[in-house]
C-alpha cells in the first residue's frame, strides 16, 4: 500500500503557507451546515471544538469526565516551547524545528514539526490574550525557562501548573461557544465504536456513563482527541479515566496504528511504595535544571542520604554526559536510572530509586528563590512521601507518562478513513520516537487551535457527504455490537476483579516493552498476553448492571482492548530491531551500551491495519525522507 | 521499611445512595490491613476490590488524575470537605493521617446545586454553566498580538495565578454554610479582572456570572472562611472581596445590565 501522507510540495519554510492557499474553504454561510463531533476536551479538542464553532461549524464535544476542565492535560507541569527567542539566546523557528526532529530521534516527518514551530508563537500570542497566567519578568514580559535537554530557555511557564492554566484556557474558549450554543456538550460519555457509512467517518456510538444507555451521534466529521495509552502499564503518570479505548475502535474500524511501540517512560516520577498503588506521580522535569541526580556509589549502602558522603556519591549523569549532566533527554535519563537500580544501587524502600538533591541549588540560590520556582511541586512530594525535599533528597523512579505512537495521520491530521482526524497525543506525528520536554502542550494546541480549523475545511469543500443520520442501519448496527459486548463482560461472573487483570497486564509491558526491549522477551510477552485475554474472557468479574452508574464496567470494557491492543505494541516493538528514541532495543546498542539508530532499514513510519480478531494486522511502511536535517547520532556527552 | 510494612484497620461509615431518588443511608464497611501509603482513593480501590469479590457493589465515587490537579474527586471526610488534612484533595490525602481502629464518616459534597448521581458521585455540571455565563475572555483563535505586546507587572501576573489555582472541585460549596459558590466564582472573576487583558469584559462578566450562580441554587457568602479552609489549592477569600468590588463597580457604574 503507498500511503500518501499529503505532504506539500515546494521549501519546507514555506509547505504551511502555500498549503493553506491551496486547501479549498467553506462558505462562512454553509459552515454552519457542517456537524463535527469532537471526542476529548484535552488541550487539543477543547481547543478545536473552540475554534471551529468561532468559524461556525456546529460542534458537538464529548467528554469522559464530568466536566471538559478536568481532561488529563490539566497535569502537565512544566510548560510549553515557542520559537520566540525573547531571551535572546539565538532560538529560531529553525532551531526548535530541528532540536524537535533531533529529540525525535529522526523518526518524525520534517513537514510536520517545522509547522508545529511555526505555529508554537502563534499559541502563545492566543493564551496570553485568552489570560493565561504565564510567569514574568521584573518589567512585566513573558519569562522563559530552559527545559528537558534544551540549550536555549524557550519554555514559558504557569509555576508548575502550565497544563492546567493552557487547558483552562481551552476550556473557557469552549465554555463560551457553548454559552453562544454553537457547541452542544456531552460530558461523562465513553465512544464506543466509530461509524463509517460510504467509506466516510460519520459518528459516534458513546455510553452514557450516569444512565449506561448506548447513544449514536451523527455528524460530518470526527475529530479524535482522546489522549494516549499509557495506562497500558498500568502504572503511569496518567488520569484512571485515559485509555485507548476511542483510538483502538476507530483501529478497529480500519483506521491504521502507527509506532504503537513508541512510548515514553519518564525519569522523575514517585517511586512506588507497594501492590495498592494506582498512579505514578510526575514531578516535573523542570526540577532538573537544578536537581542534581545521585546514587551511592556502592550498592547496597543504606545509609540515609544525608549520611552518605559526598566521595561516596556517584552523581553518574554528569558523570556520564559531561555536557547536558542531569539535562539529558528523557529516555536516556530513564534507563540510567533503571541501570543505577539494576545494579544494586537503588535507594528508598523498594531500591527502585534514585536521589534527585537540592541541596546544592538551596545554598547557591537561597532556599526563597528554590522555593518560588518549585515550591508547588516540592510541596506534591510531601503530600505524597512526608518527606520534604528541602531538607531530603528526593527520591525519583522512571514511569510510563506518554505514548508518541498512535493513529496515522496525513498532513491534514486525517487517518486512513475518510472524515476521521486525529489531534494531540492520539495521533501519532510529530515527536518521532521520543518527545521532548514541554512539546505535548505545544502539538496538542498546534492542532487544535491552528491546524484543524483549516484542514477540516479542505476536506468539506472536496468531499460529496450524503446525509446520514443517527437512524441509519450502520449505527444500528455499531449499538449492537456495543451492547453484545457488554452483555458478554457482564455474564462471566468470573472470580477476578477488573484491576487485578489491568495490574497483570501492566507488569508484562513494563517487564517486556518498557524502557529496554529484546526479541525473547517480547516474543514471551506475547504468549503471555494471549493466556491473559483468555483468562480474562473467562474469569473477569463485573459487578451490577449495564444499565447504571458502573465504573467496573467501564473500567472492563477499556481492559479487554488493553488486552488487544498490547499485542500490537509488542508486534510493532519485535519489528523494529533499532534502538531509537524511547524505544531501546538491546539487541542494538553501541560498545558504549547508548542507542543505536539503524537509518539504513528503519528511517520509516511503521504502519499497522486491523486484519480481524486474533489474526496478524498487516504491516506497512511510511518512508521517512529527510531533506533538511543532517541524520546524526545523539549524543550528549 | 517499617514504614512500608505499617498497616491499619479502619471502619468506614460510607453513604449509600442508589441515585438522586434514592433516600439514601450510612453502609458500615471495615477496611483492614490498609497500607499507610495509601491515599485514601487507593484505601477505596481495596475496599471496592473486596466488595467486588464478595458480590457487593462496589462504592461509588468520582476520581481521575490522582494527583490532586484535576478536582474530579471529593467527599466529606469525618465532617471536612476533602479531610482533616489541609490545602489537600482526596486523591492526595493519605492513609497515615488515620489511625488504627478509626471510624472514619464519608459522604459526599452535599448542596442544593449539587445532585448526588450515586454514592458520593455528585453532579457539578452547574459550575461549568457559570463558567459559561462569562468565564472567559473573548477572543477567536487567530488575532492575538505578540505575547509580549502588553506588559504585565509580576505582581499582578502572580495574583493571578494564584486566583487561577482553582481546579473546581467544590469543596468550598461542600464546607460552606450556605453552600456557596463564591469562592470558586470568585477565583475565575479575579483572575480575569487583574489581568489587562479581561478588563474589556470585566464588567459584563462580574453581573452575568453573579446571575447564573445565583439562579444555580448557591447561596450567598456569609464570612464564615469555611470555602478557604476547605480549599485544596488555598484560594484565599481575598478573591471573594475583589468579586464583591467588580460586581459593585459593574452594577453602580458600568453600563452593563
Amino acid at each position: 500500500m503507498e500511503f500518501d501522507a499529503k505532504i506539500p510540495a515546494g521549501p519546507l519554510t514555506d509547505k504551511w503557507d502555500r498549503h493553506r492557499f491551496e486547501l479549498k474553504l467553506v462558505n462562512p454561510a454553509n459552515k454552519r451546515k457542517f456537524d463535527i463531533i469532537v471526542v476529548g476536551t484535552g488541550l487539543a479538542g477543547a481547543s478545536a471544538s473552540a475554534s471551529l464553532a468561532e468559524l461556525g461549524y456546529h460542534v458537538k464535544t464529548f467528554c469522559i469526565q464530568d466536566s471538559p476542565r478536568r481532561a488529563h492535560s490539566i497535569a502537565a507541569q512544566g510548560g510549553i516551547n515557542a520559537a520566540k527567542n525573547y531571551t535572546n539566546e539565538g532560538d529560531s523557528i529553525w532551531r526548535l524545528f530541528y532540536d524537535t526532529v533531533k529529540g525525535g530521534d529522526f523518526r518524525a516527518r520534517e513537514a510536520n514539526v517545522y509547522r508545529l514551530a511555526q505555529l508554537s508563537n502563534h499559541i502563545i500570542d492566543h493564551c496570553v490574550a485568552q489570560g493565561i497566567p504565564f510567569a514574568r519578568d521584573y518589567g512585566g514580559l513573558l519569562a522563559n525557562r530552559s527545559f528537558g535537554g534544551s540549550q536555549v530557555s524557550r519554555t514559558f511557564y504557569a509555576r508548575g501548573q502550565t497544563g492546567q492554566q493552557l487547558l483552562l484556557g481551552a476550556y473557557s474558549a469552549l465554555m463560551r461557544q457553548i454559552g453562544a450554543g454553537s457547541v452542544e456538550l456531552f460530558p461523562r460519555r465513553e465512544m464506543l465504536d466509530l461509524v463509517i457509512v460510504n467509506g466516510q467517518a460519520r459518528g459516534i456510538v458513546v455510553r452514557n456513563l450516569i444512565s449506561g444507555a448506548l447513544e449514536s451521534h451523527a455528524a460530518d466529521a470526527v475529530v479524535l482527541s482522546s489522549g494516549g495509552y499509557g495506562n497500558v502499564y498500568y502504572l503511569s503518570t496518567n488520569a484512571e479515566s485515559s485509555n485507548v479505548g476511542a483510538i483502538f475502535r476507530a483501529y478497529r474500524r480500519g483506521a491504521m496504528f502507527a509506532n504503537p511501540c513508541f512510548t515514553q517512560i519518564h525519569p522523575t516520577c514517585i517511586p512506588h511504595t507497594g501492590d495498592h498503588q494506582s498512579k505514578l506521580t510526575l514531578m516535573s522535569e523542570s526540577l532538573r535544571n537544578d536537581g542534581r541526580v545521585w546514587v551511592p556509589r556502592q550498592p547496597g549502602d543504606i545509609r540515609e542520604p544525608q549520611d552518605i558522603p559526598e566521595e561516596d556519591r556517584d552523581y553518574y549523569l554528569e558523570q556520564k554526559y559531561p555536557s547536558f549532566g542531569n539535562l539529558v533527554p528523557r529516555d536516556v535519563a530513564s534507563r540510567a536510572a533503571k541501570a543505577q537500580c539494576d545494579a544494586g544501587k537503588g535507594v528508598g524502600l523498594t531500591r527502585c530509586a534514585v536521589y534527585l538533591d537540592f541541596a546544592d541549588a538551596i545554598s547557591r540560590d537561597g532556599k526563597d528563590i528554590i522555593a518560588k520556582k518549585y515550591g508547588n511541586l516540592f510541596d506534591m512530594y510531601e503530600l505524597i512521601t512526608d518527606d520534604s525535599p528541602y531538607q531530603k533528597p528526593m527520591m525519583i523512579y522512571p514511569a510510563s507518562h506518554y505514548t508518541m505512537g498512535g493513529l496515522w495521520v496525513d498532513y491534514n491530521l486525517m487517518s486512513t478513513i475518510p472524515g476521521l482526524f486525529v489531534l494531540g497525543e492520539a495521533n501519532f506525528s510529530d515527536h518521532g520516537a521520543n518527545r521532548l520536554g514541554a512539546s505535548a502542550l505545544m502539538q496538542g494546541l498546534a492542532d487544535g487551535y491552528f491546524i484543524i480549523p483549516y484542514t477540516i475545511g479542505g476536506y468539506f469543500a472536496g468531499t460529496a457527504l450524503s446525509m446520514v443520520s443517527a437512524e441509519h442501519a450502520a449505527f444500528k448496527g455499531a449499538v449492537r455490537e456495543a451492547a453484545e459486548s457488554s452483555a458478554k463482560l457482564m455474564s462471566i461472573r468470573g472470580k477476578r476483579t477488573v484491576d487485578s487483570f489491568a495490574r497483570e497486564l501492566g507488569q508484562i509491558m513494563w517487564n517486556y516493552c518498557g524502557m529496554s526491549r529484546n526479541e525473547a522477551g517480547l516474543k514471551k510477552a506475547i504468549q503471555l498476553i494471549k493466556d491473559l485475554r483468555a483468562e480474562f474472557w473467562e474469569n473477569v468479574l463485573v459487578p451490577g448492571t449495564d444499565k447504571e452508574y458502573n465504573k467496573s464496567l467501564e473500567k472492563a470494557g477499556r481492559q479487554a482492548d488493553s488486552l488487544e491492543f498490547a499485542e500490537l505494541m509488542i508486534l510493532d516493538a519485535l519489528e523494529r530491531t533499532e534502538s531509537c528514541g524511547g524505544h531501546f532495543r538491546e539487541e542494538s546498542q553501541t560498545a558504549e551500551g547508548e542507542a543505536k539508530r539503524d537509518d539504513e532499514n528503519f528511517s520509516h513510519v511503521s504502519v499497522w491495519k486491523y486484519e480481524g480478531y486474533g489474526k496478524q494486522p498487516e504491516f506497512h511502511k511510511e518512508p521517512l525522507v529527510f531533506e533538511n536535517v543532517v541524520l546524526s547520532q545523539r549524543s550528549y556527552k | 521499611m517499617k514504614k512500608l510494612a505499617k498497616t491499619i484497620n479502619v471502619t468506614l461509615k460510607v453513604w449509600r445512595q442508589r441515585g438522586a431518588e434514592d433516600k439514601g443511608r450510612f453502609d458500615t464497611i471495615a477496611a483492614k490491613n490498609i497500607s499507610v501509603h495509601m491515599s485514601f482513593i487507593e484505601m477505596l480501590d481495596t475496599v471496592n476490590e473486596q466488595l467486588t469479590l464478595d458480590g457487593k457493589d462496589p462504592i461509588a465515587f468520582d476520581n481521575d488524575c490522582r494527583e490532586g490537579i484535576c478536582g474530579t474527586c471529593g467527599a466529606v471526610v469525618d465532617g471536612q470537605a476533602h479531610g482533616p488534612q489541609k490545602a489537600t484533595t482526596l486523591c492526595q490525602l493519605h492513609m497515615r493521617k488515620f489511625s488504627d481502629g478509626d471510624t472514619i464518616v464519608v459522604e459526599p459534597f452535599r448542596a442544593r446545586a449539587f445532585k448526588v448521581v450515586k454514592d458520593l458521585v455528585v453532579d457539578r455540571s452547574v459550575f461549568d454553566k457559570i463558567i459559561q455565563a462569562g468565564g472567559y475572555i473573548s477572543v477567536n483563535t487567530g488575532g492575538a498580538p505578540d505575547g509580549n505586546a502588553i506588559p504585565v507587572s509580576q505582581e499582578i501576573a502572580e495574583k493571578a495565578m494564584d486566583a487561577a489555582a482553582c481546579i473546581g472541585c467544590g469543596a468550598c460549596v461542600a464546607a460552606c454554610p450556605s453552600a456557596s459558590a463564591m469562592l470558586f466564582v470568585s477565583g475565575k472573576i479575579s483572575q480575569l479582572a487583574l489581568l489587562p487583558q479581561g478588563k474589556p469584559e470585566a464588567a459584563m462578566r462580574a453581573l452575568s456570572m453573579v446571575r447564573v450562580m445565583d439562579s444555580c441554587g448557591f447561596g450567598n457568602c456569609s464570612n464564615h472562611r469555611e470555602c478557604e479552609n476547605a480549599c485544596p489549592k488555598s484560594l484565599s477569600i481575598v478573591n471573594i472581596a475583589r468579586l464583591n468590588r467588580e460586581y459593585f463597580k459593574a452594577s453602580f457604574f458600568s453600563d452593563e445590565i
